[in-house]
């Protein structure tokens, strides 16, 4: 793929790739509504050039489901409500994944701390919360 | 019953459709030039150079657009107002930071944004505004910067005043706050020459209204134009109104021949999008020896920002109508004045009018407990309206609806929440905790909420030969869980699972009517229309099967899809099958219509209205100023919930805007009028780390007296009294004085009045 040298990675996924799942909230690098995982790391994808991903991996919400299989995360946010609207959901779940995919055993504060790093605006988060630590565990049981 | 949502699977995958992943072939992209200055003369703009960049398609200033007037009112024409209207391209003046001033059209936003940049504005700067306490002024021309004074009142006022036993006297101040959503707005017009219909995709909230609007503002027929909603990110009173940009969009879909897709930016938004909220009120109230309300009067300054937008007055108005809350006041009297600023335009925001009058009544109420020495429970508990009272008439209006208080256990209610958090030993360890030197206080709020306004609203449920369900109604969906919730109500009706059920919203192609999703009306409104549709539905599928079962239709029933005898014994036949017989060409219809299909409509004379208490304990750290809520409680009763998880996702989701707007949201300006809070590092939305676990005491004591179903909304329940509870809790633990005048509370305030006690 070939891509201007000043388009910023989530523009390229979304307008390049056509991947849309990964949403763009505020352009600064604050609402992490556009979290991706880059190289298994949470990334904010509208604070990098798309050329600086060139051969690193990347994983969007679109990669989570395997096959007609939900990820334990996907599961979870549906059984505790963990959505409302939506928008933030993706950078979220690309965030709550790629945490706990290093660290299994993070602690509830620790949990909550990186969790507050992505803004949410309908939920209130206790929900998010909530389905983030009974994901955790299922997919301890998983690994 | 608390089930699963329809809605999440697609946004759970990365496949939910939001208004940015919508996409038309050979489109062009908007970018709008804006204004720098709060207020000046626009003197020249020049647009040569951007139009010479390479892929530029046009540069439209006010001159290109003369013909289009300016945006309209969404309840129709208002002589008095409509000076004060915004213009889609500023003509002659800018009058805030953010105005549109130009717009660029390219093939790519990269080049659009690139040529807004070439665009070269010359402005005199002019006096700004930015107090809305000032007295009245020349604002731009010969317009003032007071258009009108919102009033509602009754009795005498002057004569309560007189006989009073005590007054008290408070001057109040809410912050300029929004709703924020995580998704920015965005609109595509597309114009099919074709068929010439005119499209307007990404549209939100109340698209069957827009219509008609834009209908009116650009001369065609309401048969010629539809709007499209996708998923939309939040709405919050928002999203969904017609800006300036939707204009746009949709005059150059024609004029330009081409798509035109416009996404907002964030600091466009902040700077663009409704503000709301911000009011100063000074308010007396009088009371007789033993607390009872005798009046309120209420002077308040609402600060409208530049122009009137879509809801004209309807915030203050609001404020005005809903003051009085859940007690009863003999006497009373608000004149709001609507004060034109030179700050972005505002409107509605999630419990408009309520969230700022709600904070203002509850001071009083803990004022007059301060003043007669009563507990703060006490003076509220004398003066709730009790059931035996229900309905109970107000000679004031809401949303141009007269406010009748459907049905409510004020008093029980309150008894359920001191009892839920047990506010006696609450009261009894912050006493302790304050002697040892701690600042920890308690808050406690009542209030009432508004819902279902009407007047009516339709739906058509088709069932199709597999056995799946539409329901196409003329509601819209804001992220809510509006999907879930009317497919829940057909399905119980219809005796299928709810997930049979597709619901077809926010689509102007599909059905001719509807009022959206606003002002909580959406579960009330189209939930009871879907119960008017789906008993036909069900009555013409019994009818059916009576004739094919050959059994008498009132031993039917309906279960798992299926029309069968109620005792189970028998044959049956799937609604499915019903379809199939009832086709147009099928012999066995009979002189049946065509369709196992039915429309049904609900219409209600007045608003219905849910009610609450509010509970927070707080602790404020002196050396910071910082506060911490410990403890929140939110009693809420909504006459019936047909899903309660989602009545509780409402309710705690809005308590967190709510807390954002009592202790962190704020659009601060400059003197000049420059915007401070452009990016959310400014404005501070709430993260996990902010927002504590909230206990939800959902209480269906009072089903509304309104609809068929009971039922009352919670949109707004969560939101309301958020100001007016921290407020009371932080003021409590600076020791109960009323030091609080101001939401939101900032760590400076606190910590100014902390040095200065301790000085």
């Amino acid at each position: 793929m070939i891509v201007e040298p000043r388009r910023t990675l989530v523009d390229v996924i979304r307008d390049d790739c056509g991947l849309t799942g990964t949403h763009i909230g505020c352009e600064h690098g604050v609402c992490g509504a556009c979290t991706i995982l880059l190289d298994g790391e949470p990334m904010r994808s509208c604070l990098m050039f798309a050329v600086q991903a060139h051969g690193r991996s990347l994983r969007t919400v679109e990669g989570l489901q395997q096959g007609e299989r939900l990820h334990p995360m996907q599961e979870a946010f549906i059984r505790h409500h963990g959505l409302q609207c939506g928008f933030c959901t993706p950078g979220f779940l690309m965030l709550a994944v790629g945490v706990l995919e290093k660290r299994p055993d993070l602690s509830n504060e620790e949990l909550l701390d990186i969790l507050a790093s992505n803004l949410c605006r309908c939920t209130g988060y206790e929900n998010i919360i909530k389905a983030v630590r009974a994901a955790a565990a299922s997919m301890k049981a998983q690994a | 019953m608390s089930v699963e949502r329809l809605e999440d699977l697609p946004l759970v995958t990365g496949h939910g459709c939001f208004v940015g992943d919508v996409s038309f072939q050979h489109q062009l992209h908007m970018r709008i030039v804006r204004s720098p200055l709060a207020h000046g003369r626009l003197k020249t703009i020049e647009v040569a150079a951007a139009c010479a960049l390479p892929g530029v398609s046009a540069v439209w200033t006010a001159n290109d657009i003369a013909d289009l007037p300016p945006i309209d009112f969404r309840e129709g024409p208002n002589a008095k107002l409509a000076p004060f209207r915004q213009p889609v391209l500023a003509k002659d003046y800018v009058r805030y930071v953010g105005e549109p001033i130009a717009a660029v059209f390219a093939t790519d936003p990269y080049v659009a944004e690139d040529a807004s940049e070439l665009v070269s504005v010359d402005i005199d700067e002019l006096h700004v505004v930015v107090d809305a306490f000032a007295p009245p002024t020349q604002f731009v021309g010969a317009l003032m910067t007071e258009p009108t004074i919102c009033r509602q009142g009754y009795g005498n006022v002057t004569a309560a005043f007189k006989n009073a036993a005590a007054v008290v006297e408070l001057d109040l101040s809410i912050g300029r706050h929004s709703g924020v959503p995580l998704e920015t707005r965005g609109a595509i017009g597309r114009y099919d020459a074709a068929r010439d219909v005119l499209e307007l995709h990404g549209a939100a909230k109340v698209p069957h209204k827009n219509r008609e609007s834009l209908a009116r503002m650009l001369g065609r027929s309401t048969a010629g134009i539809h709007l499209y909603e996708s998923n939309v990110g939040g709405g919050f009173g928002v999203r969904g109104e017609i800006y300036p940009e939707d204009i746009l969009v949709l005059v150059a879909a024609i004029r330009l021949g081409r798509p035109v897709k416009w996404l907002e930016d964030r600091r466009e938004h902040m700077i663009a999008a409704n503000h709301s909220r911000q009011q100063r009120h000074r308010i007396r109230a009088a009371v007789d020896g033993q607390g009872h309300l005798l009046a309120i009067d209420d002077e308040f300054f609402h600060d409208q920002g530049a122009y009137i937008r879509t809801h004209g007055t309807r915030v203050a108005d609001t404020a005005c109508g809903i003051l009085p809350g859940p007690y009863r006041l003999p006497h009373f009297q608000a004149n709001g004045h609507f004060r034109l600023t030179n700050k972005t335009p505002a409107a509605t925001y999630r419990s408009p009018g309520r969230y700022e009058t709600n904070f203002v009544r509850e001071q009083v109420m803990d004022a007059i407990a301060r003043k007669l020495g009563l507990s703060r429970v006490e003076v509220r508990r004398r003066n709730l309206i009790s059931p035996e009272e229900m309905p109970y008439e107000r000679p004031l209006v809401a949303l141009g609806d007269e406010v009748v208080l459907d049905s409510g256990d004020y008093e029980g209610l309150l008894d359920k929440a001191l009892a839920r958090c047990d506010w006696a030993k609450l009261e009894a360890d912050v006493l302790r905790r304050r002697s040892a030197g701690e600042y920890v206080g308690l808050g406690l709020a009542m209030y009432v909420e508004k819902s279902g306004l009407g007047p009516t609203d339709g739906v058509r449920i088709n069932v199709d030969t597999d056995g799946v369900i539409e329901v196409i109604t003329g509601g819209a969906s804001v992220g809510q869980g509006f999907e879930t919730v009317i497919a829940q109500v057909c399905a119980e009706m219809l005796g299928v699972n709810y997930r049979k059920v597709r619901v077809v919203h926010g689509r102007t192609d599909r059905i001719e009517h509807g009022i959206g999703a606003h002002a909580t009306r959406a579960t009330v409104m189209t939930a009871n229309a879907t119960v008017v549709a789906a008993d036909k539905v069900r009555a013409k599928a019994l009818n059916v099967a009576a004739q094919l079962l050959q059994e008498d239709a009132s031993k039917l029933t309906i279960s798992n899809g299926k029309v069968v005898r109620a005792d189970g014994v028998g044959a049956y036949i799937s609604l499915g099958d019903i379809a199939h017989h009832l086709q147009p060409t099928s012999s066995t219809r009979g002189d049946r219509n065509p369709g196992l299909a039915a429309e049904g409509w609900f219409t209600t004379a007045h608003m219905t209205y849910p009610y609450g208490v509010q509970i927070a304990l707080v602790k404020i750290d002196p050396g910071t100023g910082a506060i911490h809520i410990e403890k929140m409680l939110i009693a809420f009763d909504v006459g019936r919930a047909i899903n309660p998880a989602l009545v509780r996702g409402q309710l705690v989701g809005g308590f967190a805007q709510g807390l954002g707007g009592a202790l962190f949201e704020e659009f601060q300006y400059d003197d000049r009028g420059q915007p401070l809070s452009v990016t959310l590092a400014d404005y501070l939305i709430p993260t996990a780390n902010e927002v504590p676990e909230v206990d939800i005491l959902l209480a269906e004591d009072a089903p509304s007296k309104c609809n068929p179903l009971g039922i009352k909304g919670a949109g707004e329940g969560g939101v309301a009294a958020v100001g007016a509870v921290i407020a009371s809790a932080v003021d409590d633990a600076l020791g109960g004085k009323g030091l609080i005048s101001r939401i939101p509370i900032t760590p400076q305030t606190i910590k100014a009045i902390i040095d200065n006690v301790e000085t």
